[in-house]
């Protein structure tokens, strides 16, 4: 049941792009276009996911025993920015035409904050092994759902008078505000 | 770039190069921490220490650092001043280290640090590069206290904690909630573009 909420509230009510602002980047620039966007967010589901298995490992089993949690932020980005390095040349190998759909999309990751986002509120939470998997898997779905909605709004956008001035990021993020007003709605599914 | 002088590489950052209203950098924080002007501030001053400290560091070694590992470089010495103000914060400002919570760690992802580094700190002299963190950072702080100030001014009727509003004003709560943010950044921007096409049009 515990999980379950986890799972939930990853996804809907504390999504990382409405409720915690993290990967705001990816989120506006890569949403002009469904495809695009839901390749981006598959490969941010997947580097989440990952992320936080390794993340949790390092912190658990290396940086609380040894007393090095001065280290974490330190060791968290430079574990991340390798670890995207490794998937890409794994995928690459293993999977070409999985490769082919995440394209240019894998490099961008590492540079997004939800990824380093993830891996310090798991450990701020002090979240289990599964309660951290789940997190993971949530958030990047979470992800993947905010970017594709926001891309499927401004491919209609395209058709709209929208004024000079607000044209790009502005309407983006007043369209952003307006999704955050209703994932809102969410907060009653959880406690 | 070189031709610029002093005051000039210092006054882009406030707002011909202003790293959130124009070059869109370093959104996540400035939406997640701009509810009330005390946690704008915080961010501010702690991203200015690590700009700071990161630009005289990265560019006093540029000479050492060979060019294909130089992003890792700067993200080693971008992490240590995070940590740095990270154990700071805990240390003297528990209240607002609390409140700011996972974003003071998250400065390391800031894109107006790596950014810096890697467009300018990296090529250009210590002097320089310290003029120029200088401004990108007060161009930042400036943003955060004009948005954080809409924010709480709107959404609680208050002023770093002071009341600026009469007993006849509804505070709007939800702009210091995240739609708040979203809203009031995507216009402000719409403000920014519209002053600066007037502007130019004028000349």
């Amino acid at each position: 049941m515990e999980l379950v909420a986890i799972f939930i509230s990853a996804i809907l009510v504390n999504n990382f792009v409405l409720y915690y602002f993290l990967g705001i980047c990816p989120f506006l620039g890569v949403s002009k276009k469904i495809d695009s966007a839901l390749s981006m967010g598959l490969a941010v589901t997947f580097v989440m996911t990952i992320t936080s298995v390794v993340s949790w490992a390092i912190n658990n089993w290396i940086l609380i025993p040894y007393e090095l949690d001065y280290l974490k932020i330190v060791s968290f980005i430079l574990v991340i920015a390798s670890l995207v390095q490794l998937v890409e040349m794994f995928i690459r190998k293993m999977s070409p035409p999985l490769y082919q759909a995440l394209g240019i999309y894998l490099p961008l990751i590492t540079t997004n904050c939800a990824i380093m986002g993830l891996a310090l509120l798991a450990a701020l939470r002090e979240y289990g092994f599964a309660e951290a998997v789940v997190f993971g898997v949530g958030s990047g779905l979470g992800f993947t759902l905010a970017i594709v909605l926001m891309a499927g709004i401004r491919e209609q956008l395209d058709l709209a008078d929208v004024p000079e001035p607000l044209k790009g990021a502005g309407i983006a993020l007043i369209v952003a505000g307006i999704m955050a007003l209703g994932f809102m709605a969410f907060i009653g599914m959880i406690r | 770039m070189t031709t610029k002088s002093i005051v000039q590489e210092f006054t882009k950052g406030l707002w011909d190069e202003n790293p959130v209203f124009r070059q869109l950098l370093g959104l996540c924080p400035t939406l997640a921490v701009t509810g009330w002007v005390i946690n704008g501030l915080a961010m501010g001053l702690a991203t200015t220490f690590v700009l700071i400290f990161s630009s005289l560091v990265i560019s006093s070694i540029k000479k050492l650092i060979p060019s294909q590992v130089r992003i890792a470089t700067f993200i080693v010495v971008i992490a240590t001043f995070v940590t740095i103000a990270d154990l700071f914060l805990k240390a003297y400002f528990y209240q607002i280290s609390k409140a700011l919570g996972p974003y003071v760690p998250l400065i390391v992802v800031n894109c107006i640090i790596l950014g810096r580094q890697e467009a300018f700190s990296s090529k250009n002299s210590v002097g320089r590069s310290f003029i120029d963190a200088l401004g990108m950072s007060s161009g930042f702080i400036l943003a955060l206290l004009v948005l954080s100030s809409i924010r709480e001014i709107l959404g609680a009727g208050t002023f770093l904690g002071y009341k600026v509003m009469g007993p006849w004003f509804k505070p709007w709560i939800i702009m210091i909630l995240p739609p708040g943010a979203f809203l009031a950044l995507g216009i402000l921007l719409g403000i920014a573009l519209h002053i600066e096409s007037k502007t130019k049009s004028r000349k």
